[in-house]
């Protein structure tokens, strides 16, 4: 079906050209969490830096990959864009308001348009739900269609669309493998209409021949149904596959932003260089001529992170300055950002 | 004659949904210090095997229903269960996946680095803590005796993986079995725990099995390959030949899975459809064939042998000859 769709339209991933509308524009986005001791009079001790100060645009139509290693604060971003988390500082602008300032009420309808795809399908279903009222729920709640057998219809057309027969409408999670479930998180999201989905590691539990499935079942949607994704994701291979744009973070600040292709082919900021190196390529001759440049250390605590650039103590170009002065992010190339000052 | 010889190995787990034919027949050999990847989705015995070869398969309902293993002169299969206790840490190391689950969380690191190195070598208390000393620094972590007389959860994923390392490396063995050893890490963490044990395998002559779904890993790390899938190994030979000569068409599938970083994307992926087998409902021909776009009518009819086709490549498929142009599409 979409197979054919995707290959009239050819979506060359790789490549930021032609994407020009801004569906969300993320601006200095600051999220921490308190640590804090006592029982009955809590009081903060520290504050664990989760976000600190992450400002990106998310084009229509494009998917923007969002790369790094646990800790790195990429999907506490995107629950922030969510609103499950309400930021600490800094403003998310969808369709011209900045729905930090939204109360509840007001965020229904922004729920609506924005969705999310979890990593863990075993997790984010509910197990005594069959998977049709799983599928149909968002629209009951969201009153998008009243009439239960329109919904059960609907379900069914979705279920299709995700490459599910209608049958599994009748059964419940626990009789499904990992991919079909995914397949049933994919059919929920998409069960509102959205235009932007977030998805936080989509596939990273998914068996390699399974996973190469729901990425192309991911990348037919987003013809078919013109959806702008946030890919999130540590696995580099995927996001070069999948992803227009990539940002890379570290340790709650975004280092380096370009399309997919430049970024990878061509990576300016040091940690990005390392990340790229330690991912191994499923090709023995090409390992063989590979220098494995191994990057030292471990991610710092984001409780007391390293004053100035966050990664001059791993990094293996750092200068004194680097202890001193944050890099702020700069376009050192059109559309290339960096936030490093020895570039 | 190799370390370790597998033949002919037959696991099988008696459930109420019937036999799972977890291992059917699996055979392969480790020759001393070389490292050697078996490579396979969830559920294709690759875990399974191992288990086996440590004899840790829980009964009920496992049990090792045929075949032998050989290490090192010893039948592990007819060895009582003291004797093979004597083995297990010893002779053959262990890294699993998750290193907070096969670290005890309530025994000091010092505890249990040098438990294995007491128990097995006799050695005095002092003796094993200088060794475990020794060992941390091995493995890179420094500060050792401010490390020894912390808990596991003091440490990071890819620290306590390091410990997991060292106690595998504490009693000298001569085979170290890693089941999926940097799964759980980041791949900065992964490229720095793999090069390691590259490093210490090498310097120190172990031979390792190393277990993983990472085909990347495998490019980069394994000498010889074990594709398993359905309880059976489908194809093997030596990393080069698996990733550019495949013959086996499962193993062409699993390559055409694969993004690759390295590459810009010129085409949609193309993997196989559909799903592993019930492993309780096998018939007798080739469990591949729901799946195989290759398939011919004879593959109902009975399960192909693993054959050699030259240089120490064996494939078990009868269509084997017949892969050649999608082979071209990815070898490109």
């Amino acid at each position: 079906m979409s197979e054919a769709v995707s290959q009239k339209r050819n979506t060359r991933t790789g490549s930021s050209e032609g994407f020009d509308e801004v569906l969300v524009d993320v601006r200095d986005l600051k999220m921490y969490f308190p640590v804090t001791e006592g029982v009955f009079v809590p009081r903060v001790v520290a504050q664990v830096k989760a976000v600190d100060g992450v400002s990106f645009q998310v084009f229509r139509g494009e998917t923007l990959g969002v790369v790094g290693e646990s800790g790195c604060g990429k999907t506490t971003t995107g629950r922030c864009i969510l609103q499950l988390e309400k930021p600490t500082a800094g403003e998310i602008i969808f369709y011209g308001d900045d729905i930090t300032k939204y109360d509840s009420k007001q965020m229904i309808d922004v729920r609506k348009k924005i969705q999310v795809i979890f990593q863990d399908p075993y997790s984010s279903l509910n197990p005594r739900m069959k998977v049709g009222e799983i599928i149909a729920e968002p629209m009951k709640v969201h009153n998008i269609i009243t009439d239960e057998a329109e919904r059960q219809k609907r379900v069914r057309y979705l279920l299709n669309v995700c490459g599910l027969a209608s049958a599994f409408a009748d059964r419940y999670p626990h009789e499904m493998s990992g991919g079909q479930r995914q397949r049933v998180g994919i059919a929920r999201a998409l069960a509102m209409d959205p235009e932007f989905i977030i998805c936080d590691e989509a596939v990273s539990a998914l068996d390699v021949s399974i996973q190469a499935q729901v990425i192309n079942l991911l990348e037919d949607l987003r013809d078919e149904f013109d959806l702008t994704y946030l890919f999130i994701s540590h696995d580099l291979s995927v996001v070069r596959h999948i992803c227009h744009r990539v940002a890379v973070m570290y340790l709650g600040n975004l280092v380096e932003l370009a399309d997919g292709d430049e970024l990878f082919e061509n990576p300016l900021h040091p940690y990005t260089r390392l990340l790229l190196n330690a991912v191994p390529i499923p090709d023995p001759d090409i390992e063989k001529g590979r220098a494995h440049e191994i990057i030292k250390g471990e991610i710092p605590s984001p409780i007391n992170p390293p004053p100035g650039c966050v990664f001059h103590p791993r990094c293996p170009m750092a200068v004194d300055n680097c202890k001193k002065q944050i890099p702020q992010l700069r376009e050192v190339k059109p559309g290339h950002w960096v936030a490093c000052t020895e570039v | 004659m190799a370390l370790l010889e597998i033949k002919d190995l037959q696991t099988q787990f008696f459930t109420s949904a019937g036999t799972v034919k977890a291992v059917d027949g699996v055979s392969y050999t480790v020759e001393e210090g070389e490292t050697v990847a078996v490579v396979g989705e969830s559920g294709s015995g690759k875990s399974v095997t191992a288990m086996s070869i440590m004899r840790l398969i829980p009964w009920p309902p496992g049990k090792i229903v045929g075949g032998s293993i050989n290490f090192d002169g010893k039948d592990l299969l007819a060895l009582t269960d003291d004797e093979m206790r004597s083995i297990r840490g010893r002779d053959i190391g262990m890294i699993f996946q998750e290193p907070m689950t096969s670290l005890n969380p309530v025994l000091t690191i010092g505890m249990q680095l040098t438990e294995p190195m007491i128990a097995h070598l006799g050695m005095s208390e002092e003796a094993a803590m200088e060794k475990a000393k020794k060992l941390l620094g091995m493995v890179g972590i420094s500060e050792p005796d401010r490390r020894l007389a912390q808990y596991p959860h003091h440490l990071s994923g890819g620290m306590r993986q390091r410990v997991v390392i060292a106690m595998a490396l504490a009693c000298d063995p001569k085979l170290i079995i890693a089941d999926e050893p940097t799964t759980a890490l980041d791949v900065t963490i992964q490229a720095q725990i793999l090069e390691l044990m590259k490093d210490l395998t090498r310097e120190l002559g172990v031979a390792m099995i190393i277990i993983t779904h990472n085909l990347g890993v495998v490019a980069r790390y394994a000498d010889r390959v074990n594709v398993m899938y359905a309880g059976r190994i489908i194809e093997s030979g030596n990393a080069s030949d698996i990733y550019h000569r495949p013959r086996h068409p499962y193993t062409l599938a699993l390559l055409k899975s694969v993004p690759r970083m390295d590459r810009q994307r010129e085409a949609k992926l193309d993997p196989v459809d559909g799903q592993p087998p019930d492993l309780t409902k096998l018939d007798g021909g080739c469990s591949f064939r729901p799946r195989c776009r290759f398939a011919q009518d004879h593959c109902a009819k009975s399960f192909p042998a693993l054959e050699d086709i030259g240089g120490g490549h064996t494939s078990a498929c009868f269509e084997k000859d017949n892969l050649d142009k999608e082979v071209k599409d990815v070898v490109g």
